[in-house]
This record gives C-alpha cells, structure tokens and sequence, in this order.
C-alpha cells in the first residue's frame, strides 16, 4: 500500500489545496503548469497493472488500474489541461484554477478507476468542479446555466450510483469492466454515460453551457467530461449496437443547428456533439482498429476542440463577442491566431497533413469494413458538414468575411503558446502518426497516407471548398455588414434542403411546449407544497402547546391500538 | 464473564470507569456552582469533560470486540443493585456524546460570553454539565428506572440550557416551556411504562426484565407498557408527529447548546428506544413487529418529506437544519423499523454521522449569528466571502448531510439503502433517494446565500477566533474521516447491533 505509487487524481487535490497557500500570480500559475506535466509524467512512468486498492465499507476500490485504455485517456487528459492552464495564465481568479485543477484531477481519477464506486465518487466531482468554471464568468444568466448544468451532471451521477447499486445486488461485483445491455442497472449505467456524452435529447446541457462559461472556461470544459463519457463507454459498453445508430445521429443533427447558430462558441459546441458521434459509433462498432480509431480520435479531437474554442476565445477575450454577425475580417489584425483557427479548422475537417485526417478514417474504414454502408455514408455526409460549419465557417466569419471595422491586438502572448503548441500537436499528429498509433490500446496496422484515403478526402474536401466558394462569389453581397451574416445564413440554406430548417423549427418548438408544460406543471406543485410547507404553512407553524399534547394522546392511542390487535 | 468474577475484588481504578463515567461530570457540576467562580467555570467543566471523553474511549476500547462489562454500584448484585452494563451499543453513544461536549465546550467558550449574560455563567455550566451527566447516566446504566431518572436530571437541565437563549430572543422561554411540556409528559409515559413493566415482571433490572419476558411470553400489561415506553422516548427522540417541541427549542436555544442538544440529545434517546426495543422486548414478538411497520415505518418515511419539505422553504437557516434534523431523525427510524442488523447498522452509524454533521452545521450557524446577528438566510447572505473558513466547514456539513459520498453522511446512507434492499423494499430505497434530493435544494439554499448572494451594505464581519473556528473544522473534518475511513463507525455500529439484537441472553 505505501510503496505504491499515488494516484494520478491525488496529484491535482494536493495541488489544488496548496495552492490557495500560495501567494498570489505568477507561483500559483506555475503550479497550475506543473501539476499536469508531473501528473503526465508519472503516467507514463507507471506500468501497466492496478495500484492503490483501499477497503470502503466493505468494498475493495482500485483507484489506479493502469491499462493502455486508461493511460491514452489520462495522458491526453495531462496534456488538455497543460494547454488549458496555458492558456489561463493570466486568470487570477483562485476560484477557477482551484476548480481546474479538481476537475481535471477528477477527470482523469475516473479514467484511471477500477471500480464503479470510484468512478462514481469522480464522476461527480467532475460535475462539482467544473461548474465553478461556469459561474466564474458572474452574470446572472451564467449562474443560472451553470444551475441547470450542475442538475443535469449530478442528475447523471445518481444515475449512476443507482445502476452500481442495482448492478451490485445482481452480479455482487462491483469491477467496472465491459457490460451488456438488458438489465435495468446496465441501462441505468448506459443512460447515466449517455447523459455525460450527449446523446441525441440529452445533449442540451453541452450547447446550453459550454458557451456560457469563461473564455478560458470553455476551454478546459471542452476536453473533460464528454471525453470521460466517451471513455466510459468504451470501457463499459463497447461492442454495444445501438451505440452504432446513436453515434451516427449524433454526428448528423448537430450540423443544421450548427450551421445556422451566430454564436461561435455555440457552433464549436454542436461540432463538439458532431465529433463525439464519431467516437461512439467507433465504440458501436467495439472491433479492437474501431476502438482504436475512438481513442486516437478523441485524442486528436480533444486537441483541435480546444485550439479552436482557444482561437475563437482570444477573439472573444479582445474583442469582447463572439457573434458571427459582429466579427470579420481581424486577420488583419490578429494573424497569429487566425493561421491557429484555421490548423484547428483543418484538423477538423480532417485535412490529410492534420490530426483529423489520421484519427477519423480508422472509424470511418471501420464502418465501411463492419458492413455498414448506411452508416459509412452518413459519416461521410456528416464529414462534409463539419468542414462546412467548423472548417469554413469559424475561421471564415472571425477571420475573413467581411471587414468587421474591429481591429484588436494580437491575443495574448501566453494564449499564442498554447494555441501554437496545440496546433503543432495537431500537425504533428497529421504528420507523423506513428507514435499516437503506439499509445492505442490495440496494435495498429494501418496507413492513413493510401491512394484512396487521401484522393477520396481530397475529394470531399474540395468539392465542398468549391461549392462553398461559388456560392460566395454567386450570392448576395449586400452592403450593409451587418446584414452579412443573416445573408450568408440565407445563401447557406439555398445550400441545404429547406426541409432541414423547418424539422429543426419544428423540432425545437415541440420542444420548448413540452418544456413550458412541465414548468407550468412543476411551478404549480411547488407552489401548493408552499402553502402547506412554507414557513407560514399549516405544517411548518409551531403549534400551540395543547396541539403538541393532541397530537401525543394521538400518537399513543395508535400505538396502543396497534399493540392490542396484534 | 470476566465482569461476573471481579465485580467484588474490582479495585483498580479502571474498574471503576463504568461508574466514574458518570461520576466525573456529576461531582464537577456542583463544584464549578460551590466555587461561583466565573472564570474557572469553564475550565472546570472542560477539565471534566475531557476527562468523561478519555474514560469512554477506554471503555470503547475494551468492548468493541463485543464484551460486556458489568458494574455493581456498591457492590449490590443486580436485580436488586443497580448496575452499569456497557456493551459495545452504548460504549458507543457515550463516545459520541462525551466528544460532542468536549468539542462544543471550547466553542461555547466564547458563544456563551456573547449570547449569555456573565453573571449566569457558572450555572450556564453547571447546567451543562448536569445535561452531560444524564445523557452519560442513560446510556451507561443497566437499571430500567435509573434510566428514567437520568433522563429527568438531563430534561430538566436542557430546559434550563434553551431558556438561556431568551436573552438574545424570548421566544426561548416558550420554546422552552413547551420543551418542558411536551418532555414531561414524554417521561411520564416512560415511567408508566416502566410501571407497566414492573407490574408484569417485578424487577426493574434491564436483563431481568428481558429474561423474564422471554420467560412468561407476552401479555396485555407488556403490551401497554410497550406502547407508552416507545410513545414517551419517541416523544424525546422527536418521532414526526410529536416532533413539534423541537423546531424552536432548537431555533432559539444559544447556538452551543443547540450544537450539543442536536448531536446528541436525541441519540440518546434513539439508544434508548434501541435498547427497549432490542433487548427487553424481543425484534420476534408480534406487536413490536407490527408497531414498528404500522406506525414507526409510515411516520419516518413521512417525516424524510414533510420536514424535508418544510426545511425547504425555511427562511431562517438554523431553523431550517432544526427541521432537516427531524428529517434525518426519520432515517434513524427507518433503520430501526427494518428490524434487521444491517437496518440497525444503518441506524447506529446514521446516529453518530448525522451527530457530527449536525454539531459542524448548527456551530457554523452560530458563529455566523455571532458575527452578523441573525440567522436568516437574508442576515447571513454573502457571508462566505467575509467568513470564509466557517463557510467553508458549513459546505463540509451541508454535503454530509446530503450523503455526498466521501462524507460520513454518505456511509449512513449507503448502509440504510443495502439495508432496505436486503428487505426487498424497493419503494422504500427509492424514497430514500428521493427524499436525500430535498436535502440538496435546503442545502444548495444555504451555499447560495453564503456564497451567491450579494452581501448587504454596510455589514462588517470577520472571521471568528479560533476557539469558536477549530471546534468548528474539528467536527468538518471528522464529517470527511468517517466518510473516507468508515471501519471505526462501521465495525462499531455492527458489533453494536449484533449486541442489541443479542440481548442480554449471554449473561443470565
């Protein structure tokens, strides 16, 4: 128990207790960049095995169980929150580095626990944590978004724990291994991943908050607890069908939202949604190449995701919007980060050179090679819309487009290191595949860079680029700038079926009736449990002393009666 | 036995803990009012105090294996002495109600300068230390009507502790009296029960009784004498619909005595209860069946909600966790009414996990009074910014009371649920749950208006001293121990339950 070596978790909850110790700026900053290099060092240190069983009422808990699953995860999850602490360098808000070290800590104390209790215990701390990173931002409509949030995640985790339970009382095991639906505690479990992944209907909570946080906020909140869902499902439910569908769903709807949102961040989070789609077909499809292909993607993703929000962040931090129809044209003026956004637009996209390309065509071969034709094309499709709303349109409007007028400074020097060293992660990667491939949980035989791959990209990519680039030059140029975005919303819905934009309406109106009844309903119920609870309610008055002495004659009376007739 | 063989050659000193237990607290009550005077007062009560702590750890220590140990005052063999049984049951609840004391006591230190006036103080402590001295009495003695009365030496001079709070509001004096009230009768019940008994079995000898009644069987006497014993404890363990003398006795009680009173008062009396229900009367008989699931089991599982409900809306926070303890109370009660050992478990480690957690909430609270006068939420709002360390300790608490795992409230929970699902009682694991989400909208209040709300202008707090903070942390910080190390309460609670359900049979 002593000679072995502490969790990883542990490192980041030292951290995150001495740091409020410290004085304030540049020590504590420091921590924040060192914690998750040494947290990454000793991972990759460690030998593969369990370390650091502790006895809790009654249960053994693995607290480190090292295998290749969880060392991909949990150095990816170092590195996230190396390049988000990076990135936050000029936060001196103790709160949120407080908040990010536990949430990263709790993060990757999930990815390495062998036990569902552990998992649970981390499952919500990740939740506690990272809402702090929400609230931080102070408006009134942060805190309430970070309420609904912390509803939701919790919500999650008792889902959980109630499977564990139910799960328990079945199999009397507790190990969190590999589950098959059918139970009701393994769908309790599955729903309670779901919830943390975003499925379809469950995802609102991700679009709702991940805009709403702080600049740097987003940032850090983009690589954690999606990522762990896709690691929990990995590890507890791969090989699950149904997964295959949902998955595939999950990386079409996102795009019609994402294509007519003006909030950058807001688009990024339904890209965010797209992407775990492709993720979760590859744990569908549960072949060891499909599990490597959601491992390497979720790596590659984690890093493009948060260059991006990172790019559209130090938009924000300088110029203080993050709506299309308000930006344009700041490559004039914030190169740096423009060439980082569109590295991360390319990784995305999956160019070939870049991250994507390399981590998306193992799921996609998969599907292909699983007989999955219906799905394969539907990913391809969903390719193309990824290029269109996070390749083009990100970079495009922020960037390019028409000239906004707005002409910040360059992002800060700390934000131009972290977006550069995540976007030579990114080319890196693309590049130079290999050592990715070795850190994947199954041997890889696999070559990106074939005729086939690269043409057939190639094609997508260009084709897009090219319709894209007609339709600019072709549509309606109109010379009022503000009128620019809702124009080009206009020409990008020539692009598409109309259909899709009224399924969405009609989608979305449904929705918020259904959510407007069940206010209505929940308001009423609390109101009448106000009348006979509130503090001048029948129950909670203090009643008069004879009331009291009533109520005991009572009382006996019952229980008397009650031991008679027995 | 080694209890039967040395009671009469017992010499050392500690042979005599059982009794000295007792006894520190008891000959130190009047000595701090004969030396009238103010400032050894409280060293003299803490001395004491500490002293009950060390002789019940000892005592803990030697029956935690599951030994009894068998104390003849004088020397007069039991049924007809009275005699001082500690088993692991009680070992237990004398450590919690000792530690409780000598936790609060630093911190009542400076709550009491403020809320209470100087010239009371020596019979401030006297009072306390009587109120110790009874709770310590019923937990540790073996004698049926000894048990009743420590329970009037510890009644009364609870009265007289939540009367002391009518200087900060009057409104203490009728809680008070209603407390006095309500707290009579409870005991009246008892001791007609205790009638009852002696009518039925003609010794007042705890094991006596039992054996006896396992003798003749059960009859109608027995039957009554059932019914008023677990009417008049329940009135003190605050059983929901006789639970009304507790919200304001609470509320407007000085904020050390409600922190002392809140852990361990009502424990007590659950011991009691306990130890009728388990070891006098047997868990087989009918009627104790029936009781407890006809009227025990509805009335805790309305209670989980109702005082839920009410703490939900609460608008004064100390007022709220005064109904939240009438809530949690409800969860010992479930525990009970499984009758089952792990239900008893439950119970046990529930007492002790929802005493500490109770003693970190309602010292918080007072230490916020202390500083900005009220405990309404819109008093105490933005507190968390100025108090940063007694906020912080009250967020511990608040998660406890929860169940947050990795908090003492949690391993309590844990056990009831395996306990009510062991039983095949779904609905009720169910409501558990259900009804611990309430506890999170009163405890999310609570953090919101400590940490979330604006704090109002003009206000000027800061932090307390230490000897009000690190009673305060102490009791947070064990909130965490025994929610990560959960051995100690575990092992403890079982070997308990497994002696309760026992009973005396192994002795006689």
């Amino acid at each position: 128990m002593l000679t072995d070596p502490w969790p990883t978790a542990f490192l980041f909850f030292a951290a995150a207790a001495v740091l409020p110790l410290l004085p304030k700026g540049l020590l504590r900053a420091l921590l924040l960049l060192v914690v998750p290099l040494a947290a990454a060092w000793q991972i990759w240190t460690l030998d593969l095995g369990t370390f650091a069983q502790v006895e809790f009422i009654g249960f053994q808990l693995d607290l480190m169980r090292v295998d290749k699953l969880s060392r991909v995860f949990g150095l990816i999850f170092c590195l996230a929150a190396f390049l988000g602490n990076l990135y936050a360098w000029h936060v001196r808000d103790p709160v949120q580095q407080v908040a990010a070290l536990l949430y990263a800590g709790s993060a990757i104390g999930a990815v390495f626990a062998g036990d569902l209790i552990t998992l649970f215990f981390y499952w919500e701390g990740t939740a506690i944590a990272s809402v702090f990173l929400i609230w931080a931002r102070g408006t009134k409509a942060a805190y309430h978004t970070g309420m609904r949030y912390l509803i939701i995640q919790i919500g999650s985790g008792v889902i959980l724990l109630a499977g564990v339970v139910l799960l328990y009382r079945e199999t009397g095991s507790i190990a969190f291994e590999r589950m098959t639906l059918g139970s009701v505690a393994t769908w309790l479990i599955f729903i309670s991943f779901g919830i943390k992944c975003a499925f379809p209907l469950l995802h609102n909570w991700l679009q709702d908050s991940y805009p709403a946080a702080t600049v740097t906020g987003t940032v850090i909140l983009s690589a954690f607890t999606t990522k762990l869902a896709v690691y929990a499902l990995a590890r507890g439910f791969a090989g699950t069908e149904i997964l295959i569908y949902i998955g595939t769903i999950m990386t079409l709807f996102p795009i019609f939202f994402a294509e007519i949102e003006n909030d950058l961040r807001r688009v990024l989070a339904y890209s965010l949604n797209n992407q775990l789609g492709f993720m979760v077909v590859g744990i569908g499809i549960g072949t060891e190449m499909a599990l490597n292909g959601t491992a390497s993607h979720a790596f590659a993703h984690i890093l493009y995701k948060a260059l991006l929000f990172m790019s559209v962040g130090a938009v924000l931090y300088r110029t203080g919007t993050s709506k299309a129809s308000e930006l344009g044209g700041l490559y004039r003026t914030m190169p740096l980060t423009a060439m980082f956004c569109l590295v991360g637009a390319a990784s995305i996209s999956a160019f070939p050179l870049f991250s994507g390309f390399v981590t998306k065509s193992l799921i996609l071969d998969e599907a292909g090679a699983g007989h999955h034709p219906y799905v394969w094309a539907a990913l391809v499709f969903a390719s193309a819309g990824v290029l269109s709303h996070s390749g083009i349109k990100i970079p495009y409007f922020t960037f390019f487009a028409h000239d906004s007028g707005k002409r910040p400074a360059e992002a800060p020097t700390h934000m131009l290191w972290a977006m550069g060293i995540t976007a030579f992660l990114c080319i890196a990667i693309g590049v130079y595949p290999d050592p990715l491939y070795a850190l994947l949980p199954y041997p890889v035989e696999f070559h990106p860079y074939t005729m086939g791959h690269v043409v057939g990209q190639l094609q997508l990519l260009c084709f897009a680029l090219l319709a894209f680039g007609v339709l600019m030059r072709t549509g309606i140029h109109p010379p009022e700038i503000r009128a620019i975005n809702l124009d080009t919303d206009w020409t990008y819905r020539r692009f598409m079926p109309a259909v899709v934009t009224r399924v969405a309406d009609a989608v979305s109106q449904f929705w918020s009736a259904k959510m407007r009844f069940w206010l209505r309903r929940v308001e009423a119920v609390v109101g009448r449990l106000f009348q006979v609870y509130g503090p001048e309610g029948r129950v909670a008055q203090s009643s008069p002393t004879g009331a009291m002495v009533l109520w005991i004659a009572v009382f006996l009376g019952v229980t008397l009666i009650v031991s008679f007739l027995s | 036995m080694a209890s039967e063989t040395t009671h009469h050659v017992a010499m050392t000193l500690a042979d005599h803990l059982p009794v000295l237990q007792v006894l520190v607290p008891f000959v130190a009550a009047p000595l701090v009012v004969l030396l009238g005077s103010r400032k050894l007062a409280w060293p003299l009560a803490f001395a004491a105090s500490a002293v009950a702590f060390v002789i019940s750890v000892l005592l803990l220590m030697r029956v935690i294996d599951g030994s009894v140990i068998s104390y003849h005052i004088g020397g007069w063999a039991p049924p007809l002495g009275i005699e001082y049984r500690i088993d692991a049951a009680n070992a237990f609840v004398l450590m919690l109600v000792t530690g409780i004391s000598t936790i609060v006591l630093p911190y009542a230190r400076e709550s009491i300068a403020q809320e209470v006036p100087q010239r009371h103080h020596t019979l401030f402590y006297a009072c306390y230390l009587l109120c110790v001295t009874g709770l310590l009495g019923v937990a540790a003695t073996g004698d049926a009507f000894n048990v009743f009365v420590f329970l009037e030496i510890s009644s009364l001079s609870t009265y007289v502790l939540i009367a002391q709070g009518s200087y900060r509001d009057r409104r203490a004096l009728t809680a008070a009296y209603d407390y006095l009230i309500m707290g009579t009768i409870g005991a009246t019940f008892f001791v007609i029960g205790l009638g009852l008994l002696y009518m039925a079995t003609g010794t007042l000898n705890m094991a006596d009784i039992a054996a006896r009644i396992a003798d003749q069987g059960s009859n109608r006497t027995i039957h009554a004498a059932f019914a008023f014993i677990v009417v008049g404890m329940g009135l003190k363990v605050a059983v929901y619909p006789v639970h009304a003398w507790l919200p304001n006795a609470y509320t407007y009680a000085p904020s050390a005595v409600t922190a002392f009173l809140a852990a361990t008062a009502t424990k007590v009396a659950v011991y009691v209860m306990l130890r009728f229900m388990f070891s006098i009367f047997k868990p087989s008989f009918d009627f104790e069946v029936e009781t407890l699931e006809l009227i025990i089991l509805p009335f805790a599982i309305i209670a989980m909600f109702a005082a839920s409900f009410i703490a939900v809306f609460q608008t004064d926070l100390k007022r709220m966790l005064a109904y939240s303890s009438v809530a949690q109370i409800g969860y010992i009660l479930l525990g009970i009414a499984f009758l089952s050992e792990t239900g008893l478990t439950a119970a046990i480690v529930h007492l002790f996990n929802h005493g500490i957690t109770k003693a970190v909430l309602f010292m918080g609270v007072g230490a916020l009074v202390y500083r900005s006068g009220g405990s309404f939420y819109d008093r105490v709002c933005g507190l968390g910014r100025s108090m940063p360390w007694t906020s912080a300790a009250m967020v511990i608490g608040g998660l406890s009371l929860i169940g947050v795992p990795g908090t003492a409230g949690f391993v309590s929970k844990w056990v009831l649920v395996q306990a009510a699902l062991e039983k095949g009682w779904w609905p009720v694991a169910i409501l558990i749950v259900l009804s611990s989400l309430l506890a999170v909208i009163y405890v999310w209040r609570m953090v919101e208006a400590l940490y979330l709300a604006p704090a109002p202008e003009g206000r000027q707090a800061t932090e307390i001293n230490a000897w009000m903070l690190g009673p305060i942390w102490i009791m947070a910080l064990a909130c965490i121990y025994f929610g990560l190390a959960t051995d100690v309460t575990l092992t403890s609670a079982q070997s308990a339950a497994q002696g309760l359900l026992g009973g005396f049979t192994e002795l006689h």
